[in-house]
């Protein structure tokens, strides 16, 4: 046994508190993420999405606009986030010949489904818009999208009474297991801004920006508007989709309404 | 608290009414969320920009790490054209990159969505009861007995000042001294509607509801650099409020908070100063 040194007592009682301030600050950050760990807590929690919803509906309509900016504030590079190379097979494939053999189809509840190869989307009547792209990260960056409105694609497939959601197929994977896909309802779907774009700042879509074609949702985060798209498909819900959450993220803890 | 209602026994007197109590409280509770949530948000882009857009090359503020020569890692955080080594702190904690470390953010690990999912709830608990208690504020006279000015004041401010820095806080009778009547109303009035104002102006969906919010403030990123400030201002006010109270008689004044009521100082019947 070794002597104890003369301050031993003193020591031993400050470890010991600090022992037992350092347990209370773990319990309390173990507490913390143990309760964003907890179902019914995320639940409750998450009854906010609800609330930003109808509240934000109801501030900002259905119609009212996205800012839309002058050319020379035009971020001189727009971002690439999240998927920004597909590794598919079929992105791969189709990424080949210039997307030539790639077609957008347009199913489920609709009354006429499209099949919509890119030359026809670039044929089609077009809206370009400089609007701010919003990362739920935080971040920001200013670009020109140019494409079809997706309410002009939607009225020509005739979309069925019982539709809610319009939801969007691709060709990323960004976990490469699950495709990427995201869904919107019918008031942001119908929105005069919200497009199927095939190019930026007035050149066809960089792949890093999501070759050929995605959708631009201006009231909303990054996260909603999908690149790499493949698939529209008008469903009634979502459930049986993946995770069925209705998005990548969401199917991730991420929530639905991402207008805030 | 100068609302001379005293108990039938004369012995305590009211101090805090109950709204003024359970905001208190509730405040407490929403900003600690509300900042720790906060945190885990910008962890996700630890940068702050000015104007619409993010100029990644020159945010105004940004945390990140860098492998020294040795190769150590170090936590960096720039300010403008200054660089500090914060590591252990800001930018490199418990071994990995991240703005703020695990104690400070809710959840203590990366996870932006839970973060939001905090940051929303509290934000809606924070904004209903502050609005109600401004409602109650201003129609009960709270404000206008306890809180404005008059010329008296503003003559005082000086002399305040000057005890501030002696550290002598209770020289006055029961009525908030001018210093704390200004921190109070600006705390009130401009940090804490400031905060949920340029909280929506990040929303894209306010953005289209109300674009004169972004032009208010310069722009998106420009709105969430000001939020971030004035949270930090709000953390300046807590730690200053807390240490008011802790040299101006704290179990008395914790005591005043929590039940109302205080017992009257043996010495003199009006003699108090609260923080």
């Amino acid at each position: 046994m070794s002597r104890r040194p003369p301050t031993g007592t003193s020591l031993t009682r400050r470890a010991l508190l600090q022992r037992t301030l350092l347990g209370a600050a773990a319990l309390g950050l173990t507490g913390c993420d143990r309760l964003s760990e907890n179902e019914s807590v995320v639940r409750l929690l998450g009854s906010a999405e609800t609330l930003n919803l109808r509240a934000q509906r109801l501030l900002a309509g259905r119609e009212s606009l996205a800012v839309e900016y002058p050319a020379s504030m035009i971020s001189p590079v727009f971002r690439p986030n999240g998927t920004v190379d597909p590794q598919t097979a079929l992105y791969r494939q189709l990424a080949t010949n210039n997307f030539a053999d790639w077609r957008l189809t347009v199913g489920g509840l609709v009354q006429t489904p499209l099949e919509l190869s890119l030359d026809t989307l670039r044929a089609l009547p077009s809206r370009t818009q400089i609007t701010r792209h919003d990362c739920v990260e935080g971040w920001s960056a200013i670009g020109q999208w140019t494409g079809p409105v997706l309410g002009d694609i939607l009225e020509q497939a005739g979309v069925h009474r019982s539709a809610r959601y319009v939801v969007f197929h691709c060709m990323d994977q960004l976990d490469g297991a699950h495709d990427y896909y995201e869904s919107i309802d019918m008031v942001e779907a119908f929105h005069p801004q919200t497009l199927l774009a095939h190019s930026l700042n007035g050149e066809p879509l960089p792949v890093g920006n999501g070759a050929p074609l995605r959708l631009r949702v201006e009231r909303q985060l990054g996260y909603k508007m999908a690149k790499y798209l493949k698939g529209i498909t008008l469903v009634e819900h979502f459930d049986d989709i993946q995770g069925g959450k209705g998005g990548y993220w969401e199917d991730r803890g991420y929530t639905w309404y991402a207008g805030i | 608290m100068s609302q001379h209602a005293s108990d039938q026994n004369g012995t305590r007197r009211l101090r805090h009414r109950l709204p003024v109590r359970a905001w208190h409280w509730i405040n407490l509770w929403c900003l600690i969320v509300l900042l720790l949530s906060g945190f885990q948000i910008f962890n996700a882009h630890p940068a702050l920009y000015w104007g619409s857009a993010s100029n990644f090359d020159a945010p105004w503020l940004e945390m990140y790490a860098m492998r020294g020569a040795d190769g150590s890692v170090h936590g960096i955080t720039a300010l403008g054209p200054w660089q500090f080594t914060t590591t252990g702190f800001l930018g490199y904690s418990d071994e990995s990159v991240r703005g703020f470390p695990a104690w400070a953010t809710l959840p203590s690990y990366q996870f932006l969505s839970m973060g939001r999912i905090w940051h929303f709830f509290f934000a809606w608990l924070f904004a209903i009861s502050g609005a109600l208690f401004a409602l109650y504020a201003l129609f009960s006279g709270h404000f206008r007995r306890n809180f404005w000015l008059g010329t008296r004041d503003w003559r005082g401010l000086g002399r305040d000042i000057l005890e501030h820095v002696k550290l002598r806080f209770n020289a006055h009778s029961g009525k908030y001294n001018s210093l704390q009547k200004l921190s109070y109303l600006s705390v009130v009035f401009l940090a804490l509607p400031l905060m949920i104002v340029t909280g929506l102006c990040m929303s894209p969906t306010i953005n289209a509801a109300a674009p004169w919010l972004l032009d208010l403030f310069g722009g998106r990123q420009s709105a969430r650099s000001i939020h971030f400030i004035t949270a930090f201002s709000l953390v300046l006010f807590a730690v200053v409020h807390v240490v008011m109270v802790l040299l101006s008689n704290p179990l008395r004044q914790l005591r005043g908070m929590i039940t109302g009521r205080v017992p009257r100082s043996p010495s003199s019947s009006d003699q108090e100063s609260s923080s």
